[in-house]
């Protein structure tokens, strides 16, 4: 961004060229002679600061200077929302104040357009709820008990728009954002996943992307030494100008090490330790996460910051070291709207003020105004509160993991936050109403009025639907489509980029239902992880598409054998300004909050990312939903394929022709009527019955029925071990009401197919009689035929699916 | 790999014999797989002793391990910067006086920088970061860190790294394949056109070994890979990689006795 600021004048380039210090390089020879020493001296950041010749717009010059143009519009704020500014500070804000709010009140930042309908997640929530939660919605991350003096925390956040423009970076810094603020709750980060969403597959934009996202986010997690156990890839043409790269990542801790954001005690120092600061990603939060694209503009792509994986996994290392001795007092981690957003939420969440000395700051980039320091959202940066008697300690802990640091100042008891630019205040504000207390808008929403048609226009009677498969050459052939098409086919050729082995803790990763990691060697007790979202459904209805997002990440939990416990959601959606996207937005909500509470699991956090629209048309409402469950030992975890010769198939669930929405209506190229149902107590039900089957060892293997219904649950279960089976569907079809056409590829909510060793039968056939849940038994495993074989209808050979199964990706990508 | 104890044989098990054995695993900033590998010399039985790259001591363990991960981020070329470090030092010396050192992918990659293994790894031919189960054959069991193997044993381990592509001028490699260095081989596809297949190589005394596959992430059943080159295992069964640690320490134990 060019300093577009009149009050803040740059010394001229030539003098810049002259003080443009040299940054320090760890050359090998450094590090062989003095491997053990501490950057960031005082005298080093002086040095440097001299021959900065800032004309420094002074909170007292503000006050003198009321009728000064501020470039309030260009940083990305509305004019009532600079009157807003003006009116809590008494005068017109400094340069960098007005920097500081801008990014902080940024919908990114502040929520603003989110907030009056995000409250029922904390509001639909019952006692029995709060139950585990150690630490909800507000903080960094949630926290839920996990039993054993353990608890977990997880988080996902959308990196959406930076993706965008730069893939690469994009992705990469988002597995860093969400690393680090699982790390500012004390936690060790264990696993990462990432639900991604692209244009059509065949779209010439689309490899750009998906080449640069998968390649950042391997590149950067697989740095970090974390395994990513799981994901979604969805290929959609509504994603082409707005992919969706979303980032989950999960960390454990004992209860003791929960650390929180809060700057308390008087006279404790403040330390901003990490990366240095540079002018990456400026404006990132406020200019290019909210807004949206417009090709009329100019190019954002420095406002995308710049990802050091080697960095944040030094940190990592740091930062637990500080945690294990207790040297910090409160910790946050920097990430959109840089020190802005970490010294007004830390100041604000804390019992008193703070006071920072801006010239403190250690730089990449010399001439960075005071405003761009505030804003700059460059990578690998934390700051802390750290009392007198630990700072030795501290500075150790940054010696032995050669990290930079440098003070920038103290906690206060004024209640307000002070910033000073060498001695002199630039920044003179109550922290509460930069970080909290920002705008809130109540934006008007209404039911489209196309809603009422898109939900008359089902596939059955459509063009499209008019004809389906019937014949077994046909339900062959469409079965292999299914198979091979974008969002059904296999996803290896991504997830073989990222590292699923290392921390030697995944029991379960891709392709499984969900990614289970064990947190204590000892006893096994672990977690699983699922994320899920459909935007066909969401689009065609909101309330019931986020419930279906919802039941789906319940199921796969539960389909593992864990114990659902917690939910994060990710909220993508298009720009809250138009009424349409803000309904969308608010029935998800509503759904999404109404069917946590019937599941009795509570929302711990999460991330709104608004404005992915493309000029007027946005994505499809895209509600990620991430669930976490529980194992008390992950040795009872369930895979998703069959391989004991023998065993009995079963399917839970019945089935109904709910076609609209569905895979197989996209593959025909539909889209309209209403999702599939959604009825939460019997997802329940069907979670209870699959979490006792996998504890009391009953099944071998469980798979939930979702997007590409039977058709696609039956393959990926062969396939998952390359283990055929017979099947028969008569009894099925005859007991719901419908064909085998439909039996394959509706979409029918609350099903699974399980595989039953032949001693547990009885066993789990009484469990299911007992709960009145539909089962029926509809094959056998076999280990010899190599096919699926639908008896006296077709039989796929697995040789023939895998292959169309696995060619897809290779073929537009490798 | 275990053997059942005789009837009668009240002698302690493998496992408990092999604990004096002390194997250092190193930690450079950016290593990522040293509890893995500290982990694995547990499972068969030994000590782990943690080793820090900024220290010039050893601590008397009898072998080292320089585990995976990206030491220096890979700044500069896998390996480059971490050859530096102060406890390469002991390292070094301690190779050329017999002490046991293997190294596993951006170990590996470190010993070719230091010179103790002779080559380099170069970007996977394919130009991604490949992770899959990969089947590879002990060529050599000879060396200090594949005797519990039969020679010409199949393994299936993890293989997971971007620079995994190793590479050598013909005379190095005619050198290797003589002198019976090649310790293991890629089969069933060359994930990353390395050389002549080789996923591993040893120096002259075999002492030293790299490979780039990672044995410590098979050592455990539950979490290893889902296949095995020795039969069917459950899901994630595989714990073809433990011969590595348990050849090491019994080789120690041996000679201590």
């Amino acid at each position: 961004m060019t300093n577009n600021n009149p009050v803040v004048d740059q010394a001229s380039a030539s003098e810049r060229m002259e003080t443009s210090a040299s940054t320090r390089l760890e050359t090998p020879d450094e590090v062989r002679n003095e491997h053990v020493q501490s950057f960031g001296q005082a005298a080093d950041a002086v040095e440097r600061v001299e021959g900065r010749q800032f004309n420094i717009d002074t909170v007292e010059h503000a006050a003198q200077t009321p009728d000064t143009e501020m470039p309030w519009a260009e940083l990305g704020l509305k004019q009532n929302e600079f009157d807003e500014v003006v009116k809590v500070l008494g005068r017109r804000p400094t340069a960098a104040e007005l920097a500081m709010y801008s990014v902080m009140w940024s919908e990114h930042c502040s929520y603003k357009s989110s907030k009056v309908h995000l409250r029922q997640f904390g509001d639909k929530v019952t006692e029995d709820m709060k139950k585990h939660m150690l630490v909800g919605i507000g903080e960094n991350a949630g926290v839920t008990d996990l039993g054993d003096g353990w608890a977990v925390t997880f988080k996902i956040e959308s990196h959406n728009s930076p993706t965008m423009v730069e893939p690469y970076q994009g992705a990469a810094t988002g597995i860093g954002g969400i690393v680090r603020d699982i790390i500012s709750m004390g936690a060790r980060p264990v696993a990462v996943m990432d639900p991604l969403r692209f244009g059509a597959i065949g779209h010439p934009d689309t490899a750009r992307v998906v080449h640069g996202a998968v390649a950042g986010i391997g590149g950067y997690g697989n740095s970090l030494g974390l395994p990513n156990i799981g994901g979604e890839v969805v290929f959609d043409s509504v994603y082409q100008g707005n992919p969706l790269v979303n980032a989950l990542a999960v960390g454990v801790m004992r209860h003791e090490d929960i650390r929180l954001a809060n700057a308390s005690g008087k006279g404790n120092k403040v330390v901003l330790f990490g990366a240095r600061t540079g002018g990456d990603g400026i404006g990132g939060a406020s200019i290019l996460s909210s807004e949206s694209f417009d090709d009329t503009k100019p190019s954002k792509r420095p406002a995308v910051q710049v990802g050091d994986p080697f960095a944040e996994k030094v940190l990592i290392e740091c930062c637990l070291e500080l945690f294990k001795g207790s040297l910090v007092e409160g910790i946050q981690d920097l990430g959109a709207a840089g020190i802005s957003c970490a010294t007004s939420e830390l100041a604000s969440n804390g019992d008193g003020g703070m006071d920072v000395e801006l010239t403190s700051v250690l730089l990449r980039d010399p001439t960075l105004t005071p405003g761009e320091i505030l804003m700059s959202e460059s990578q690998e940066r934390m700051m802390a509160v750290v009392s007198p008697e630990n700072v030795e300690a501290f500075e150790a802990v940054m010696a032995k993991w050669a990290v930079e640091y440098s003070w920038l100042g103290e906690v206060t008891d004024t209640g307000r936050l002070v910033i000073k630019w060498d001695g002199e205040t630039i920044v003179d504000v109550d922290p509460r109403t930069v970080a909290h207390e920002g705008p809130v808008y109540n934006r008007p929403y209404a039911r489209p009025e196309w809603q009422d048609k898109l939900q008359a226009d089902s596939f059955r009677g459509s063009a499209a639907g008019a004809e389906v498969p019937a014949s077994a050459e046909d339900l062959k052939a469409a079965v292999l489509e299914l198979m091979a098409s974008p969002n059904m086919c296999s996803k290896d050729w991504v997830t073989n980029q990222y590292d699923r082995y290392v921390g030697g803790n995944t029991a379960l990763a891709m392709p499984d239902d969900a990614g289970v990691v064990r947190v204590d060697e000892e006893t096994g007790l672990g977690v699983a992880l699922a994320t899920d979202a459909n935007g066909r459904y969401t689009f065609l209805d909101p309330y019931q598409g986020a419930q279906l997002a919802l039941a789906e990440a319940y199921r796969n939990v539960a389909t593992t054998g864990a114990v659902p416990m917690a939910v994060s959601d990710c909220l993508n959606f298009g720009s809250p300004e138009d009424s349409d996207v803000m309904w969308q937005l608010a029935e998800a909500i509503r759904g999404l909050s109404d069917g946590c509470m019937e599941l009795g699991v509570p929302v711990t956090g999460g991330n709104v990312s608004l404005y992915n629209q493309t000029g007027s048309t946005p994505i499809h409402p895209t509600p990620v939903v991430a669930m976490l469950g529980k194992f008390d030992d992950v040795a009872r975890r369930t895979p998703s394929g069959w391989r004991e010769d023998g065993q009995a198939i079963y399917l839970m669930g019945t089935t109904h022709d709910e076609l609209d929405g569905s895979e197989w209506a996209n593959l025909r190229g539909h889209l309209g009527g209403k999702p599939p149902a959604v009825d939460l107590a019997v997802e329940k039900l069907l979670g209870e019955l699959l979490i006792n089957a996998s504890r009391d060892g009953m099944i071998d293997a469980a798979h939930d029925i979702s997007e590409g219904g039977l058709a696609a649950a039956l393959s990926e279960m062969a396939l998952r071990f390359g283990v055929g089976a017979r099947i028969g569907l008569g009894e099925v079809c005859e007991r719901d009401g419908v064909d085998l056409f439909t039996l394959l590829f509706s979409e029918s909510q609350a099903r699974a197919v399980v595989s039953v060793a032949r001693s547990e039968e009885v066993r789990f056939k009484d469990m299911c009689g007992a709960r009145g849940f539909p089962f029926m038994r509809i094959g056998v495993v076999d280990t010899e035929n190599g096919a699926l074989d639908f008896q006296s209808e077709f039989s796929v050979p697995l040789a023939e699916l895998k292959e169309a199964h696995e060619g897809t990706l290779p073929k537009y990508f490798a | 790999m275990t053997e059942t104890p005789l009837i009668g044989d009240f002698s302690p098990a493998p496992d408990a014999g092999l604990s004096g054995a002390r194997i250092g695993v190193v930690t450079f900033p950016g290593t990522l797989d040293d509890r893995d590998a500290a982990r694995a010399v547990r499972i068969a039985g030994g000590t782990a002793v943690s080793l820090w790259h900024g220290d010039h001591d050893l601590q008397g363990v009898d072998g080292v391990i320089i585990p995976g991960g990206f030491s220096y981020g890979d700044y500069l070329r896998a390996g480059a910067i971490s050859r530096f470090a102060p406890l390469m030092d002991q390292i070094v010396d301690g190779a050329g006086g017999g002490l046991p050192v293997l190294g596993i992918c951006n170990g590996f990659q470190v010993l070719t920088e230091a010179h103790l293994l002779p080559g380099s790894m170069i970007k996977n031919n394919h130009l991604h970061f490949l992770c899959r189960d990969q089947r590879l054959r002990v060529e050599n069991n000879a060396t200090a860190w594949t005797s519990q193997y039969e020679a010409g044993a199949e393994i299936v381990v993890p293989l997971k790294n971007q620079d995994g592509q190793y590479v050598a001028d013909e005379k190095t490699l005619d050198e290797l394949e003589a002198e019976n260095r090649v310790v293991f081989r890629y089969v069933d596809g060359n994930p990353n056109g390395s050389r002549r297949d080789i996923a591993g190589i040893s120096n002259a005394a075999g002492n030293v070994v790299g490979l780039m596959p990672h044995p410590e992430h098979a050592v455990e059943a539950g979490f290893g890979p889902d296949s095995s080159a020795f039969g069917d295992v459950a899901l994630r069964g595989g714990t073809d990689g433990l011969g590595i640690f348990t050849s090491v320490l019994t080789k120690i134990v041996a000679g201590a006795k």
